[in-house]
């Protein structure tokens, strides 16, 4: 069969680290049937050796689950920031361009650091807060199933950064704490105990870079690979945050 | 003085024993070699098992005990088992509060489903990523205590070894930075693993590619033991992948899926005729078994080839969007098809070690001042794991782990404080064993060789052992291991290698292929995950033990040894899933 011959085109965009010059090199890997990036990325490991024949280091990039649930292997592929463990060959142009989703920095090829978005989930207080992990001989109030459909909907957020990359508010000239952490503050104000932390929340995102920075482009919501309603959420939180300056200046 | 516990994992047990360490006024070290929210224990799907009785059936703590020790073909410790059942309604009101997602009824409470070897709906759920959802109220409640000063995490830092001060305790590790390459020693009143299972020993399977047991294998080189390593879990649906296999949850079966191939031109419910009490919710390896036999013995499988077809397509829509639509997302994105509508095609896959480092109900290890608690450690599952229960002895055991870590940091025969040249002497070994490793230049390709241990294991140490196989297995498994002296790295940067830290890791993965393959060979009984068709039968006399292993440094080769263990609560009885369990 033809198929068994069949190869994929690759062109990655590497870095040797975060301060070394970005550089392109090709490769090509055998097609199989429900192949996918990583799939493909595993494949250069074994044999790292470039289309033209030339020896080369294996690609480095992150990944864990495979399953588009951990969010680890988020990179940019033919231009769109998504998980490389659910592209799927098949889906895609060739050749199949790779590189890091550059909104982020950089850390060696395909692999970004995004420490920065665990750190604006300290900045909404994206918690619960309880008193311990203790018994307190009390059951957790009764939630409507209709609110908890929807903070089920947001809480599938794997943190992997698309919503960000995708945003045009999120780049080194801005403070804009980007769309999933917004959304991840709704997320708690929505529980009914971490409800009373809902204006510590809010207060964190009337500061610079907090939900006035969001230019509305919508991207986020195209963007998301969980099809998490952002906008909806931003909105929401935008509107609280409107309620509360208001609230809070007549009790000044 | 605080106490300083160093936690090495971050997934539901390591956060949970993190959260218990910071609460009784310790500080932790917590290193992951991902960002801890991402987790394995994300992976999880179906729920968690709880005895919460809310739906009219008179559940009960002992009928979860009795299923679990039952499921598990009698080779736990049933008072750890105990314990587990006895917590687990409580973890769940806790994680409730943390604000969990859990899937509600119409009226607000918290819902309960139908998993495998229970006949009383027992599973608390948060859609069909319930794993994912636990983790990260975890994630949160540690974020919180981080704020606070009194977690520092060490994220895309891998463990690499401990450190025993000249009494032979346990009072330290040694890690290395990911990125910059740099390894160093950290001391500490004790050491908590919480690293997770080995399923990449394996190759293609359910976990994710961070679960490698090379931090279980290290200290098992170490002289830590190790309990019940013949024991894996083969889960009976997954969907067969050349990277991995994609687990469906056992919640499809439990949501009223049906398992089924084509006999004589008509649909086969094998399931629901071999065992008409359990029907399609036999535990998971009863099923597995049943569906390599219709593909591997009856050539029954889909077209010739190793699937049978997992329905859910008779059930409304919309209910399975609610119940399980995470994983019908998963299936519909990686294969195509549209499960609502036709039926999926499965297979089953290596998924979860009821084995691991051996512990006592405390969750120490032999090793005084190392502790073990997760999918790493062999407590709570015996010969099988009880769907929906992993969630739980993961939470579970990082409750008890970290007061245990706790009160031995307080009370402990710790032995002398690690010196400096103690530390620093650690940290060179590492170093030199690293640097090593950057100038291997033969021949073979660390990916390649972890490839050829995986077709290995996956051949002959999963559904059905061969004794001859097993001799051969071990014996391929140990040039594998001679093998890799002529590992050649393409890569020898001194920044983020992530090569130089595979080749350290499949060592680990090695010699921990022959621990799983020596002890399956020595078991000649046939016991919940470890069939063996030469020994059909469980044989309680010789083998109602936990087996032991023990690393012989001369040989590089397990030293097998069984151990009486706590069984004193319910005596042994066949198992049988044709009938129901009781009258």
């Amino acid at each position: 069969m033809a198929e068994t011959n069949k190869k994929v085109h690759f062109i990655i965009e590497r870095q040797d680290g975060p301060n070394s010059s970005p550089y392109t090199e090709e490769f090509e890997v055998d097609y199989r049937p429900a192949l996918n990036v990583v799939a493909s990325l595993m494949e250069i490991q074994k044999n790292p050796v470039t289309k033209d024949g030339k020896k080369t280091t294996a690609v480095v990039w992150e990944c864990n689950c495979l399953e588009k649930v951990c969010g680890a292997c988020m990179m940019v592929i033919n231009g769109k920031a998504q998980q490389a463990c659910a592209a799927l060959i098949d889906h895609l142009e060739q050749p199949i361009r790779l590189s890091a989703a550059r909104t982020f920095p950089v850390v060696r090829d395909l692999m970004i650091d995004r420490s920065v978005m665990f750190e604006s989930l300290k900045r909404v207080h994206g918690w619960v807060e309880v008193d311990g992990t203790w018994e307190v001989h009390n059951d957790a109030p009764r939630q409507n199933p209709k609110t908890a459909t929807t903070a089920y909907e947001i809480s599938r957020c794997m943190t992997c950064g698309c919503c960000l990359h995708a945003c045009p508010n999120v780049n080194s000239g801005s403070e804009f704490i980007g769309p999933s952490a917004v959304a991840q503050a709704h997320l708690f104000n929505l529980h009914p105990i971490g409800e009373y932390q809902k204006d510590e929340r809010l207060e964190a995102l009337m500061e610079p870079g907090g939900v006035t920075s969001c230019g509305n482009s919508q991207n986020c919501k195209e963007a998301c690979p969980k099809e998490i309603k952002l906008t909806d959420y931003i909105a929401k939180i935008n509107r609280e945050v409107n309620k509360k300056a208001l609230r809070d200046l007549f009790n000044k | 003085m605080k106490k300083k516990i160093i936690v090495v994992g971050g997934g539901l047990s390591g956060l949970m024993a993190t959260l218990k360490i910071c609460e009784a006024g310790g500080e932790v070290e917590l290193f992951s070699y991902c960002p801890v929210k991402r987790s394995h224990s994300l992976c999880a799907q179906g729920g968690m098992n709880a005895c919460m009785d809310t739906k009219g059936e008179n559940d009960s703590i002992y009928e979860h005990f009795d299923d679990t020790v039952y499921g598990g073909d009698f080779l736990a410790d049933q008072t750890a088992i105990k314990g587990m059942c006895d917590a687990a309604p409580k973890l769940i009101k806790m994680f409730d509060r943390m604000g969990v997602t859990f899937t509600r009824t119409p009226e607000g409470l918290l819902d309960l489903r139908n998993f495998g070897g229970q006949k009383n709906k027992r599973t608390l759920f948060s859609g069909s990523t319930t794993g994912q959802q636990l983790l990260y109220a975890l994630d949160e409640q540690v974020r919180a205590w981080e704020v606070k000063g009194a977690v520092k995490k060490y994220e895309f830092w891998e463990f690499i070894k401990i450190i025993k001060n000249k009494e032979q305790i346990c009072r330290g590790i040694v890690a290395q930075d990911m990125n910059s390459m740099e390894i160093r020693a950290f001391s500490a009143e004790t050491v908590i693993l919480a690293t997770g299972g080995p399923g990449m020993v394996f190759g293609r399977c359910t976990a994710s590619t961070i679960c490698n047991g090379s931090a279980v294998s290290a200290v098992y080189q170490q002289g830590a033991l190790i309990g019940n390593p013949e024991f894996i879990q083969i889960h009976p649906t997954a969907i067969p992948g050349s990277d991995k296999n994609r687990l469906m949850s056992e919640a499809c079966r439990g949501e009223g899926g049906r398992v089924w191939v084509y006999k004589d031109g008509k649909p086969w419910y094998f399931l629901e005729e071999m065992y008409p009490a359990y029907g399609n919710l036999v535990p998971r390896d009863v099923a597995s078994r049943a569906i390599y036999d219709v593909c591997m013995n009856q050539k029954l499988g889909i077209n010739g080839e190793n699937k049978v077809y997992l329905d859910l397509s008779h059930i409304p829509a919309d209910y399975l969007e609610r119940k399980l639509g995470g994983i019908l997302e998963i299936y519909t994105e990686f294969v195509g098809d549209d499960p609502r509508k036709v039926p999926m095609q499965i297979y089953p896959s290596v998924h979860y070690s009821m084995g691991g480092i051996w512990v006592d109900t405390k969750h120490n290890t032999n090793i005084p001042g190392l502790m073990a608690s997760g999918e790493c450690d062999y407590q709570y599952h015996g010969a099988n794991r009880l769907g929906a229960n992993s969630l739980l002895s993961a939470a579970y055991s990082g409750t008890v782990s970290g007061p245990e870590a706790m009160r031995w940091a307080k009370l402990g025969e710790k032995g002398s404080d690690l010196t400096d040249g103690e530390l620093a002497k650690a940290a060179k070994e590492c170093q030199d064993e690293y640097n090593a490793i950057l100038k291997m230049n033969g021949p073979e390709n660390a990916h390649q060789l972890h490839h050829e241990l995986g077709d290995l294991m996956n051949k002959y140490v999963t559904i059905e052992r061969v004794n001859k196989d097993l001799d051969y297995c071990f014996d391929e498994v140990k040039k594998i291991l001679k093998r890799w002296n002529n590992i050649g790295l393409t890569d020898t940067g001194t920044w983020a290698n992530q090569e130089a830290m595979f080749t350290r890791q499949l060592r680990n993965m090695i010699l921990y292929a022959l621990v799983v393959t020596k002890a399956a060979r020595m078991r000649d009984e046939s016991r919940g995950a470890h069939y063996k068709r030469e020994f059909p039968n469980r044989d309680d006399e010789r083998f109602m033990k936990i087996t032991v292993v023990e690393y012989d440094k001369a040989t590089e080769e397990p030293k097998i040894n069984y151990i009486e263990f706590d069984h004193s609560l319910v005596k042994p009885r066949a198992r049988n899933y044709a009938v129901a369990k009781k009258e």
